[in-house]
């Protein structure tokens, strides 16, 4: 410990520069100019890219649907989120970086902002790419059986519309570039901890206009975490390749947590309608989904891939036969939705099982039961679903029984009960869960009609590649196409090797670190979707394999017996029949290296082993559009309780229980840690995180103070529970399982705060706010005289902060009014100023430094006044703008002489937006008030011509920003 | 105190590990920053730069506390323990790194190195912790691979052995 080899970690090359980025302020705006003179001017910045440098050198990224939706590296003429990258300065080192990056002055002409998917469907929406001409990208109808007919004879039909929030599962490393352009051969040697999947390898190499085999990607040894997330490192891994190219030396980037929440990726948000039909006995007939997914601002690839990774597994675990689905992908002023753990599946599983309740809820049956008369049945495994899927193996009855038994349900019901009479509010919860493992590569052409795929060929498989080789003295080391983070992979492949060759796992030596150029790999490479225990697992098994045969083939020579008749254990390989009769596996296997002479007929000297799986399981969509999402399909059902308090609204789980069928479980310990990560992600989505966006697209939730990642404290206990019905389709029987509770868990807390306070509808997280708004009603206004703290978020185009305060200075009106009119003074007075420049006389523009908690930069304040009474009274309007944020906004000010000094009174309005308006509310006001006491002891100090006048800011306690602190931010 | 200048180059000493060292850092430099490019120790990580996530806890004068909020000059003349050096340590790592490995109490690693440093210290002030005191402690600290439970069983192992309760040797695994 403490001797990581994380990408931060790894020494950079000599004459490594390093980079930061510019980001857009704006959700939607044009991009009318780009000064960079300023940061080029700054001592140690090397150089600064804008979109049409990269525009210049670089192709925009391939996507999946053939849309005309281009995405560079950074923002070309428009930008389309807050967070979008809009330049990058390379400098000397990262300090110097970022003050340049605060240099670059950006001028945007802002466009209307479409935040909701539902909205942005909608005829008169902003259009976020003219040429695609909607912001509905793809719309799919799918149908399997006959969905009509079965809601035609239908005894009821339950219908239900529920939506997914966005959330991240923010590895606690942020994303790291080192990228090295080789002039030499025109290449680009790329240290990144992408995590795959490698079939965007080709889209970087394309945008970087080389062929793949000069783009080599080396990803290193240790990484902190992934989730799916570190996909998205593949622009700033082509925008850093980019960079050294134009500066012609090394650039190293690494992401800071402010830009990972703002831009790195979230999971799609999605609104699903669903309809179930019912029998009287709650037999589900047929279900109708429509899926409208919205994917921000961009579809980088795979999107999109959540919307269609579930698409075999649709009807669950349960036997359903008939299938109407809709699939929309829609795009909004959000940063764009990429891989996050679970894909799919809990957007997927919230509108399923949540329907299943109402189901019963709407027939007066009890849920459990309505699930269990739906489930396929434990005899019909291989199950082929009506959407294709191949259901490998499960006894989902067995799996539930044995999680409700030994009292567990009866238990859960007490406690219901219990608390009922007492009159609090407590609620179960209950969610079937089909977990996929392994994705067919082939899935997400289904978006593509029959006939499109037809012409393109057909997609399919899932490539996993593991080598093992056995050096001159007999050690083992193992190269896999997978990337390292922290599922104890290399403790995993250890086992499956030394059990095949008789040695203890501390003898194989396991290398993670992934290199294009010399590993082998194909387009599944990486970590995610599960595809460890049903794939790498599998291909290192065979490669260990193979390895044994021809050993045991060397040995039998040696040996004087036959190779049937070798077996391996203590390190050593003997005859089974006369076990005295053997040789160390080290002097064998050297015998490969040493003594080709030795070598049987049939063996090539020699001893490394690459071995290749892919499962003939995973077949390309047919025609009838049924696909065969996954190889493996695991099985979890989750059962909670939970209670609300009455005076917070907080949901507090009281107990969870998790059951598992994830096949053959092949380390015990390892697959636990898995769970129990899985789990607190799931009810993180389920209670705590969210990204949040402002109708007008600014970013609410920037630091982790908002972004509420649940800690040891909020983590209730939870147990565990696993059957193992053993896959046939791999070698080890074992099935993915490190993203179940991701997909069950914030369904299952759902159905249970549905139950506490018999709701039909659950906004997810639920949150106390959102609870309280949902039983309460919005909050009354407060009485007078008690302040009231303004949400962040206001109606659109009403000011979003509005305040006004009064303050005396020990000055009189003319020395004031003239204070206040002239640059010079002014920029004595705005706290942070840096220069005050008069465009007009009635014009200013500003340049100053605003910090507010942890977020720090330079803005250009515009100012104009109007309406102007000399020494009585003015209106100030204007704007604020830098990299890290901008404001709008009014005032007016009035100058009433009291005896010797002045009173100022003011009022103002204004609207916040970027970086700035994602740090919390309580911080922005705390700022505020500093800001403007500061302003006013300037104003009076220089008013007066002296120091030490005493004027107190006193604004009334319902300013919750100033605007004065937007204008003149300071930040001493 | 000391005055510095802004963009001033200050020579900075401290007691690291236990050993006298010194670099040179900018007036604005970041301890995390110092520590990790400065004197190449890079086994303190940086996860957010503003004081949420504890994975870059390190104890100044002893006591736990984020490197990322403080600035390198304020570190000159102090005592700064790292992970690197609770490593090097005979006794109140291994028993913690031996309970992390036994209880799949990392994953990925990345936020092990805070924990280890805010228990470090929180151990040698309380030997004998309820599991709530534990789970408070650690409630300063992000981890989004484990769920937090192994760490909890983890650290109760470790107290436990380090007040002498099992056998040393417990668990090595
Ligand atoms: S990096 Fe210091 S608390 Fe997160
Ligand atoms: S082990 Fe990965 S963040 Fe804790």
């Amino acid at each position: 410990m403490g001797a990581g080899r994380y990408a931060d970690d790894v020494a950079t090359p000599r004459g490594t520069l390093h980079a930061a980025v510019v980001r857009s302020p704006h959700a939607h705006a044009l991009i009318k100019d780009i000064d960079t003179s300023k940061a080029l001017a700054l001592p140690g910045v090397h150089h600064v890219l804008t979109g049409e440098d990269i525009r210049a050198i670089s192709d925009p990224f391939l996507i999946v649907l053939k849309k005309p939706i281009d995405q560079w590296a950074l923002a070309v003429e428009r930008v389309r989120y807050v967070g979008e990258a809009v330049a990058i300065v390379i400098a000397e080192d990262r300090y110097i970086a970022e003050d340049g990056a605060d240099l670059v002055d950006v001028a945007y002409d802002p466009l209307p902002v479409v935040i909701d998917p539902r909205e942005a469907v909608s005829a008169d929406a902003p259009v976020l790419h003219p040429d695609a001409g909607s912001n509905e990208l793809s719309a799919r109808e799918f149908t399997y059986g006959d969905p009509d007919k079965a809601f035609a004879a239908a005894h009821k039909t339950v219908s239900l519309e529920v939506e997914y929030p966005r959330s991240s599962y923010t590895p606690m490393e942020c994303f790291v570039v080192v990228a090295n352009y080789l002039r030499g051969d025109d290449s680009y040697d790329v240290l990144a901890n992408f995590q795959g999947p490698f079939s965007i390898h080709p889209v970087m190499a394309r945008s970087l206009r080389v062929p793949g085999t000069r783009l080599r990607l080396r990803i290193p040894a240790d990484s902190g975490g992934s989730f799916g997330i570190k996909l998205s490192v593949f622009p700033y891994i082509v925008l850093m390749a980019l960079a050294s190219r134009v500066v012609g030396r090394p650039v190293k980037w690494v992401e800071d947590r402010l830009e990972h929440l703002q831009a790195a990726n979230s999971g799609p948000n999605r609104v699903t309608k669903i309809e179930a039909a019912v029998e009287k006995d709650g037999r589900v007939t047929a279900l109708r989904f429509d899926n409208m997914e919205d994917y921000g601002a961009y579809l980088r690839a795979p999107m999109p891939g959540p919307l269609y990774r579930m698409h075999g597994a649709t009807t669950g675990a349960y036997d359903i036969r008939n299938l109407a689905m809709t699939n929309r992908v829609v795009v909004t002023n959000k940063m764009p939705a990429s891989l996050v753990r679970g894909f799919g599946g809990p957007q997927l599983y919230l509108a399923l099982e949540r329907l299943m309740q109402r189901v019963a809820i709407e027939l007066e049956l009890d849920p459990l039961e309505v699930i269990r008369r739906n489930l396929i049945s434990p005899g019909s495994f291989p199950y082929r679903t009506c959407a294709g899927a191949l259901y490998d193996s499960g006894d989902y009855q067995q799996a539930i029984d044995k999680a409700v038994g030994e009292g567990r349900l009866d238990d859960l019901l007490a406690r219901r009960d219990k608390a009922r009479k007492e009159g609090r509010m407590y609620g179960i919860g209950f969610a079937t869960v089909v977990e996929p493992g392994m994705s067919n590569m082939g899935y997400l052409s289904t978006i593509n009609p029959a006939d499109v795929r037809e012409r393109q060929g057909p997609k399919n498989g899932a490539i996993s590649m593991v080598n093992v080789n056995v050096d001159a003295i007999g050690t083992v080391s193992v190269t896999a196409d997978l990337t390292v983070q922290g599922q104890g992979h290399a403790t995993a492949i250890s086992q499956i090797v030394a059990d095949q060759l008789g040695l203890k796992p501390d003898d194989i030596s396991i290398n993670l670190e992934l290199d294009t150029q010399k590993d082998a790999w194909s387009i599944a490479a990486g970590t995610y979707s599960c595809r460890f225990s049903p794939g790498t697992a599998v291909a290192a098994h065979i490669a260990a394999k193979n390895i044994r045969e021809k050993v045991a083939r060397i040995a039998a020579k040696q040996l004087n017996t036959v190779a049937d008749d070798i077996d391996f254990g203590g390190g050593r390989v003997f005859s089974k029949t006369n076990p005295d009769n053997g040789a160390a596996f080290a002097r064998v296997a050297g015998t490969a290296h040493w003594s080709p002479v030795l070598m049987p007929e049939t063996d090539d000297p020699g001893l490394s082993e690459t071995g290749i799986w892919s499962p003939p399981e995973l077949e390309p969509p047919s025609s009838k559009d049924e696909i065969n999402t996954s190889l493996t399909y695991g099985f979890v059902f989750d059962m909670c309780g939970v209670e609300i308090d009455p005076a917070t609204m907080q949901v507090r789980v009281d107990r969870y229980v998790s059951m598992h069928d994830a096949g053959t479980l092949i380390n015990p310990l390892l697959a636990e840690g898995q769970i129990r990560g899985a789990f607190v992600q799931g009810l993180a989505s389920a209670l705590y995180e969210e990204i949040v966006y402002d109708e007008a697209g600014a970013l609410q939730s920037g630091t982790f103070a908002e972004y509420l990642v649940p800690t040891a404290c909020e983590v209730p206990p939870v147990e565990l529970m696993h059957i193992e019905t053993p896959s046939p389709f791999t070698p080890l029987g074992a099935k993915g399982l490190a993203e179940g509770n991701c997909m069950s868990t914030p369904v299952c807390i759902a159905n249970a705060v549905a139950d506490a306070l018999s709701l039909k509808d659950v906004p997810l997280p639920a949150t106390p706010e959102r609870l309280n708004a949902l039983v309460c009603g919005e909050e009354a206004a407060p009485p007078a005289g008690i302040s009231a703290e303004k949400p962040v978020s206001a109606t659109a185009g009403d000011a979003a902060i509005t305040g006004d305060g009064s303050v005396t200075v020990k000055a009189s009106p003319a020395e004031i009014w003239k204070a206040l009119l002239d640059p010079e003074s002014l920029k004595h007075i705005i706290p942070g100023c840096h220069s005050v420049s008069a465009v007009t006389p009635e014009h200013y523009r500003a340049q100053v430094s605003l910090g507010v908690g942890p977020i720090r930069g330079r803005f250009i304040a515009d100012v104009k006044l109007s309406d102007l009474n000399p020494e009585r009274a003015a209106t100030l309007s204007g704007d604020l703008a830098g990299p890290l944020g901008k404001a709008q906004g009014s005032g007016h000010v009035t100058l009433t002489p009291e005896d010797g000094a002045t009173r100022i009174d003011y009022t103002y309005g204004v609207d916040i937006g970027g970086k700035v308006a994602s740090v919390g509310g309580r911080m922005i006001k705390r700022a505020a008030q500093i800001v403007i006491g500061q302003f006013f002891e300037r104003l009076s100090e220089v008013a007066s011509g002296k120091h030490g006048a005493d004027a107190s800011a006193n604004g009334s306690k319902s300013e919750s920003r100033s605007w004065i602190a937007r204008l003149f931010g300071g930040n001493r | 105190m000391r005055e510095v200048t802004k963009d001033e180059v200050v020579r900075i000493s401290l007691e690291l590990n236990g050993k006298t060292v010194s670099g040179n850092a900018t007036s604005r430099m970041l301890l995390t920053d110092f520590l990790r490019n400065e004197l190449g120790l890079t086994g303190t990580h940086v996860g957010c730069e503003h004081g949420v996530c504890g994975c870059c806890t390190v104890r100044i004068d002893g006591v736990a506390a984020r490197s990322c909020l403080m600035l390198a000059v304020q570190a000159d003349g102090r005592r700064i323990d790292t992970v690197e050096g609770l490593a090097a340590s005979k006794d109140a790592l291994n028993a913690l790194q031996r309970a992390f490995r036994k209880h799949h109490a990392l994953q990925c690693g990345f936020c092990t190195a805070g924990i280890l440093m805010s228990f470090s210290d929180f151990l040698s002030r309380k030997q004998n912790p309820e599991e709530d005191e534990v789970r408070e402690v650690l409630g300063g600290h992000i981890c989004r691979c484990t769920g937090y439970d192994g760490l909890v069983k983890a650290i109760m192992e470790a107290a436990a052995e380090m007040r002498g309760e099992t056998p040393s040797n417990a668990g090595a695994a």
